[in-house]
C-alpha cells in the first residue's frame, strides 16, 4: 500500500474548478488534461501533485457538470484517491467508470488535515492517517465489478466478446 | 406500500418489482449527447465495434461551441458528422437547431413514461414532461451505444410540495432558487425531487423546465412534474414514439416532504460562487454589472424573451451592460420572431447570439474579464465558469436580469411590472 500526502479542500468542489469548462470541448491527451487540474482552486496544485496524493474534501464533491474530465484530470495527475463526505452522484458514477476510487469517510475528513500521509486499504475498507484509523463502505458489486476491470470501458469490453 | 414515480418506471423498465435502493440493469429509450459526442466516439472506437448497437436511439444535439470558434472545435464537430453519416444515426441535429435540452423535447423525444439518459448535467430536464432523465457521462455513453444498457440504482425520492401564488414580477426561477438557497447544492443527492402543489401543477411547460432544469442544481437525479393537459397537448404534434404517462401512487413512500408557499416570495439571486448562495434581489440592488445573459437551457424560452421584452420595450440597455441573448432554439428564435419580441430586444441594444450554450460554459461568446461582474439567466455560478477565475457571475429570473440591464445595476423588476 503506497502512501499518499494529502491536498484538502472545503465542501462543494465543482467541476468547473477541478475542470474548466474552456478545456472541456477539445479532444486533449490525459497528460495535458493533467496540467489544469483544480485550476480554478488550486493553482498550485497541478505544479506540486506527486504520485499516490490522496485529496480530502467535504460534501458534494464534482457537483456540476458531466464532464469526465474532472475525473481524468486528476487520475492523470497521479491522484491514488478522493476522499470526501459525500460526492455528486454523476461524479462519483465518472470515477468509478475511469477506475478511480472515492471513497466516502465524514470521520476521515473531519480528522485528516492537509500535508499529512496516509494509506488506504482497499482490501479491507480502511484509511490509516496520523490521528486513527478510519473505515469507508463497501462498494456495490456493480461497481466493484467495474473498478475490478480496471473501469468501464474494460468491463464493457469483457461483456460483448 | 405504493410506488414513486422513480420506482414505478425503473421497475417497468427492468421487468421486475423494484423499490428505492435497489440496482437495475435497463435499456433506455433514448441517449442525448452533444459536442461531446467526439470524445465519446473516441471511447467506442476502443470497443473495436463496427456498428453501434441501437442507431435509432442515439440522439445528437450540436449546441455548446456553435458554429466552432476555433479549429479544434472545428475538428470536433467534423469528427462528429462524419460518425453520424457512417453509423445511420439519424436523430442529429446540427448547429442550426439549438441547445440540446430545448432540441430534444421540441422534437418529440422527451416524452412521459420514457427513460432518458445524456452525458449532461441538465438532462434532468425532461422531467418537465414526466420523463425519466438523468446525466451520465461520457464513457458510460460510449458503452451504451455498445450495448444498449446501464446500470442505475433506484432513487429514494424527495418531495417538493409548492402551494400559494406567485406575486407579480417573481417568477419559477426565484421559486427554485429560493429552494436551493433553503436546502443547499446537495439537499437531493442521488435522489429523485418530484415537484407538486397547487402552484406547482399549474406552471406552465416553461417554468416546468426552469425547475427540472435546476433539479441538476439540488444534486437531483433526476427531477419530475406529473404531466398536465397543457403537456399533452405540447407532446402532441411533436411525441417520436407512443407513450404512457406514469405517476406516483398516491400513498408512495418519500424519503422526505417539503413544503414550501410562495405567495410572499420576493425575486432572488444566487450569489458568487455557488447556487445555494441564495439572497433576495433588494440586498443587492444598485450593484453595478457588466454581462448580462438572457436565455440558455434554464430560461431560453419564449415565455422567458417575453418577459424581458415587456421590461425592455421603448428602452434602451445601459451603455455601462452588454446584454446577451441566447434563445434556448431556433423554433423558439423564430417564434420569438414572430411575435415581435425579438424586434423589441433588437432595438433595446440587445446582442442577440445563435440559440446555443453561448457564454454559459465560458468557451465562447462573451467571456468575461478578470474583475467582471455578470447576471445571469443560466443555472450555474461556478468561480470561473463564464471566463477569468477573477470573475464574478449572480443567477436570477429573465425580469431581474432585463430591468438590471435598463439601469445598468441590480435591479428589483417588480416596479417594471
Amino acid at each position: 500500500m503506497k502512501k499518499g500526502r494529502v491536498w484538502k479542500y472545503g465542501d462543494n468542489v465543482n467541476t468547473d474548478v477541478i475542470f474548466p469548462g474552456k478545456y472541456t470541448y477539445a479532444l486533449m491527451p490525459p497528460e495535458e488534461m493533467a496540467k489544469h487540474a483544480l485550476e480554478d482552486i488550486d493553482p498550485d496544485f497541478a505544479k506540486n501533485v506527486t504520485p499516490g496524493d490522496v485529496i480530502v474534501a467535504g460534501k458534494n464533491f464534482g457537483c456540476g457538470s458531466s464532464r469526465e474530465q474532472a475525473v481524468a484530470c486528476l487520475k492523470a495527475a497521479g491522484v491514488q484517491a478522493v476522499i470526501a463526505k459525500s460526492f455528486a452522484r454523476i461524479y462519483y458514477r465518472n470515477a468509478i467508470n475511469l477506475g478511480l476510487p472515492v471513497l466516502q469517510s465524514e470521520e476521515a475528513v473531519d480528522n485528516i488535515a492537509a500535508g499529512e500521509e496516509v494509506e488506504i486499504d482497499f482490501a479491507s475498507g480502511k484509511i490509516i492517517a496520523t490521528k486513527g484509523t478510519y473505515t469507508f463502505p463497501p462498494f456495490p458489486e456493480k461497481v466493484l465489478g467495474i473498478l475490478e476491470a480496471g473501469g468501464l470501458i474494460e468491463y464493457t469490453k469483457r461483456k460483448i466478446k | 406500500m405504493g410506488k414513486t414515480f422513480s420506482e414505478k418506471i425503473l421497475g417497468l423498465k427492468a421487468g421486475k418489482d423494484v423499490r428505492a435502493g435497489d440496482v437495475v440493469t435497463v435499456s433506455p429509450d433514448y441517449v442525448l449527447s452533444h459536442d461531446n459526442a467526439s470524445a465519446i466516439i473516441q471511447e467506442f472506437k476502443k470497443f473495436g465495434l463496427k456498428k453501434v448497437r441501437a442507431p435509432e436511439k442515439i440522439v445528437i444535439v450540436l449546441d455548446h461551441i456553435v458554429p466552432a470558434s476555433e479549429e479544434k472545435y472545428a475538428q470536433n464537430h467534423k469528427i462528429i458528422r462524419e460518425f453520424v453519416a457512417e453509423q445511420g444515426i439519424r436523430n442529429f441535429f446540427d448547429i442550426n437547431c439549438g441547445i440540446c435540452h430545448q432540441v430534444f423535447a421540441e422534437q418529440g423525444f422527451a416524452l412521459p413514461g420514457k427513460l432518458v439518459v445524456g452525458s449532461d448535467s441538465h438532462t434532468p430536464s425532461y422531467g418537465a414532461l414526466g420523463a425519466f432523465a438523468t446525466g451520465i457521462g461520457r464513457t458510460e455513453v460510449a458503452s451504451i451505444w455498445a450495448t444498449d444498457e446501464i446500470w442505475l440504482r433506484v432513487p429514494e425520492t424527495t418531495r417538493v410540495e409548492i402551494d400559494g401564488r406567485l406575486p407579480a414580477g417573481v417568477y419559477a426561477k426565484d421559486v427554485i432558487l429560493k429552494i436551493i438557497g433553503e436546502g443547499g447544492a446537495d439537499m437531493a443527492d442521488y435522489q429523485a425531487v418530484e415537484f407538486a402543489g397547487q402552484a406547482a401543477r399549474k406552471f406552465s411547460l416553461a417554468s416546468r423546465f426552469v425547475l427540472a432544469n435546476m433539479s441538476a442544481e439540488m444534486g437531483a437525479k433526476n427531477g419530475y412534474f406529473e404531466p398536465a393537459e397543457e403537456t399533452l397537448a405540447w407532446l402532441r404534434s411533436r411525441a417520436k414514439a407512443d407513450f404512457e404517462v406514469v405517476r406516483s401512487d398516491r400513498d408512495a413512500s418519500y424519503k422526505s416532504v417539503l413544503k414550501y408557499d410562495i405567495s410572499g416570495l420576493v425575486p432572488q439571486l444566487a450569489c458568487p460562487h455557488t447556487v445555494d448562495n441564495v439572497k433576495a434581489v433588494t440586498e443587492l440592488e444598485g450593484k453595478p454589472f457588466h454581462q448580462g445573459v438572457l436565455g440558455t437551457c434554464t430560461n431560453g424560452r419564449v415565455e422567458d424573451l417575453e418577459v424581458a421584452a415587456k421590461i425592455l420595450k421603448g428602452k434602451k440597455v445601459h451603455p455601462s451592460v452588454r446584454l446577451l441573448v441566447l434563445p434556448a432554439s431556433w423554433e423558439v428564435y423564430r417564434e420569438a420572431l414572430k411575435k415581435g419580441i425579438m424586434a423589441v430586444l433588437a432595438d433595446s441594444g440587445c446582442v442577440i447570439l445563435n440559440p446555443g450554450c453561448g457564454p454559459c460554459l465560458g468557451a465562447h461568446e462573451g467571456i468575461l474579464a478578470p474583475g467582471e461582474v455578470a447576471l445571469s439567466t443560466s443555472n450555474r455560478n461556478f468561480r470561473g465558469r463564464m471566463g477569468s477565475r477573477d470573475s464574478e457571475i449572480y443567477l436570477a429570473s429573465p425580469a431581474t436580469v432585463a430591468a438590471s440591464a435598463v439601469e445598468g445595476k441590480i435591479a428589483d423588476p417588480r416596479k417594471y411590472l
